[in-house]
């Protein structure tokens, strides 16, 4: 059996764990770190951004499904968050686990709908419905239309740890982003995730080798859109506010985009890439060279030169190299 | 006053003809991407980037040129069909070989491309851009009273796509295209320019688009944003009629764009999103859309 013919789908489960875990405690090492060199405020930013990306890898990279719409569900959690704590007045866990749920209730309804087509129409059910639910998020009462939901306290997790605490944010928002990280990983391979990629590469076989392949995708879009949401969540809860950029369908773009730059169907390529975008956005935000025309001709560039991303990218090179 | 169902008929029939000018859009856009998908199985995500274009050549010919209305619809498609085919040529063409969903993806980026530099350098409030002078004014009808140029826009959208539907029916040229639909290897075999073909026919895709956009321009302003909030309605369109067909996604556009202008009379909140909950029923009742054929 030649070994460059397999790639990452093909034999995960026998590999050894010490690379995954090596790296692992790379990148918390790293993260606790960091803020001594970094901006916390970017740096939470970023988490929020890589969490995202990767929950959407888990529907593009791992099942084959391309979502136009998960700004809904990392929008939709964002106003959840935000009424939760604004109007509520809960505690900042419970806030999130509401996004989440919200996030979860928009997944089956939309997923449920979605999962009737395939391929190209499934892009552009997504997307249609996830502009309904912008229209809906501008019309509502709750979201306050053009202004968003703002002004609130980050207040005290469990009632004890003052989120205001910008550390003590950065710590919390690290430890739940690795958390649903290790999520993705261990969906990713599990039996349950051998199936999602037995769709991905050959959907008629899977179904003839007898597994409902409608559920999986299914759960596989749910699963999905709740740590989409979580990563909503979060992202209202650090910058305090909620709004209409976060469920526009330029944030489902954004998050494709960071999925491809990074490398699409690679554990470390959604991280990757929302690092380099969310620099770039960074970057170009106060050189007043619009950011529009910089992820534009990203996108363009990555499509047609180097669709493994970054990380696929290296991960061939350092394959090719192997005697 | 007359009154139907509770509403006055006057009221009605504006909103049935406001329905029916967005519906000559949605038909003529969706009518430029079925042609586009049907041959080169891309769904042209950069329709709207070049529908704004389409407004915005009309609104600079006369700007910077002094071409009025009626030259800028002979040359806005063109200089749009002419990009578009630059485009197919230089890039697009890459990506044949590989995952539908790459096109996707590029004709994206392109969108945003396009969509960002129109907006640096001309802003987002919009311009204004005049109908021409022998459509000014308004016709009483008796029942409505019709301003001319939107008049001109239905005609004008009617006889084009149907024009369209009958050159890609009724022609020797369309013959060659519906062959190379079915099957591209088989009819390059016989000796026609496949690769050519394709790089017009996306290029006659963009140019509807194109002309979209030059008879939009009096409607609506000519603004860079124009473009991107339309097409997501019209991605929807597509998937209620279904790829399938040509006179399908005419029927499919010029039909939710009147069902959109009669939800405004009786329940304006759900406007907006009319289009998409029909796109949801057609989807749980036949996933493969009203004219689709199932895959």
């Amino acid at each position: 059996m030649s070994a460059t013919r397999i790639d990452t789908a093909g034999m995960p489960a026998r590999r050894s764990a010490a690379p995954a875990l090596i790296l692992l405690a790379a990148l918390v090492a790293a993260l606790l770190i960091a803020p001594v060199w970094i901006y916390p405020v970017f740096m939470m930013k970023l988490l929020c951004f890589a969490l995202f990306a990767a929950a959407f890898n888990l529907l593009l990279g791992y099942t084959g499904l391309l979502s136009f719409g998960h700004a809904a569900f990392f929008g939709g959690a964002a106003y959840v968050t935000a009424h939760a704590m604004k109007v509520w007045q809960v505690t900042p866990e419970v806030a999130i686990l509401a996004g989440i749920a919200t996030a979860v209730v928009l997944g089956l309804v939309i997923g449920a709908i979605a999962i009737r087509r395939q391929g190209i129409y499934f892009a552009m059910i997504t997307l249609a419905l996830s502009q309904m639910f912008y229209f809906f998020c501008l019309q509502a009462p709750f979201t306050n239309g053009e202004d968003g939901i703002q002004g609130f306290s980050r207040g005290r997790l469990f009632g004890l740890i003052d989120l205001n605490d910008t550390m003590n944010l950065y710590y919390f928002i690290a430890a739940v982003t690795v958390l649903g990280l290790l999520a993705i990983w261990r969906i990713v391979h599990s039996p349950f995730g051998q199936i999602l990629k037995a769709i991905r590469e050959n959907e008629p076989r899977t179904i003839s080798l007898g597994y409902s392949v409608q559920r999986y995708k299914l759960a596989a879009f749910v699963m999905s859109a709740a740590l989409a949401g979580l990563a909503g969540s979060l992202k209202a809860l650090l910058f305090q506010f909620a709004t209409l950029t976060d469920v526009a369908w330029n944030m489902s773009g954004e998050v494709i985009l960071m999925t491809l730059l990074g490398g699409i169907g690679t554990m470390a390529g959604p991280v990757v890439g929302a690092a380099i975008l969310v620099g770039l956005q960074n970057f170009f935000a106060t050189s007043g060279f619009p950011v529009t025309i910089v992820l534009g001709a990203t996108f363009m560039i990555c499509v047609l030169l180097f669709r493994r991303g970054v990380v696929g990218e290296l991960a061939h090179w350092l394959e090719s190299r192997k005697p | 006053m007359t009154m139907i169902f509770g509403v006055p008929l006057p009221a009605l029939m504006g909103q049935l003809l406001v329905g029916l000018i967005n519906g000559s859009f949605y038909a003529l856009l969706s009518l430029g991407l079925a042609v586009i998908f049907g041959l080169l199985r891309v769904i042209n995500f950069a329709h709207g980037a070049f529908y704004m274009l389409g407004a915005f050549a009309a609104w600079m010919l006369l700007a910077y040129a002094g071409i009025g209305y009626w030259g800028a619809l002979m040359l806005a498609p063109l200089i749009v069909g002419v990009a578009g085919m630059a485009i197919e040529r230089l890039m697009l063409r890459r990506l044949y070989g590989l995952d539908h969903l790459y096109g996707l993806l590029f004709t994206f980026g392109l969108a945003l491309l396009l969509e960002g530099t129109f907006r640096h350098f001309f802003g987002t409030s919009g311009q204004p851009y005049a109908a021409p002078e022998a459509l000014r004014g308004a016709t009483n009808l008796g029942f409505m009273v019709l301003p001319n140029y939107r008049g001109w826009v239905v005609a004008a959208s009617l006889v084009i796509c149907l024009g369209t539907w009958a050159v890609i029916e009724k022609t020797s040229i369309g013959a060659y295209l519906r062959a190379a639909t079915e099957n591209a290897t088989l009819v390059q075999a016989f000796g026609v320019n496949v690769p050519v073909l394709l790089t017009v026919t996306y290029g006659f895709g963009c140019a509807l688009a194109g002309i979209a956009g030059v008879l939009a321009a009096p409607v609506f302003q000519v603004s860079p944003l124009m473009g991107s909030n339309l097409i997501i309605v019209v991605f929807a369109v597509v998937v209620i009629g279904g790829m399938g067909s040509i006179l399908g996604a005419i029927v499919t556009g010029y039909m939710l764009g009147i069902v959109e202008g009669l939800c405004k009379v009786f329940y304006p909140e759900a406007a907006n999103i009319v289009v998409f909950v029909i796109m949801a029923i057609v989807l749980l009742l036949r996933p493969a859309g009203l004219f689709g054929k199932d895959s």
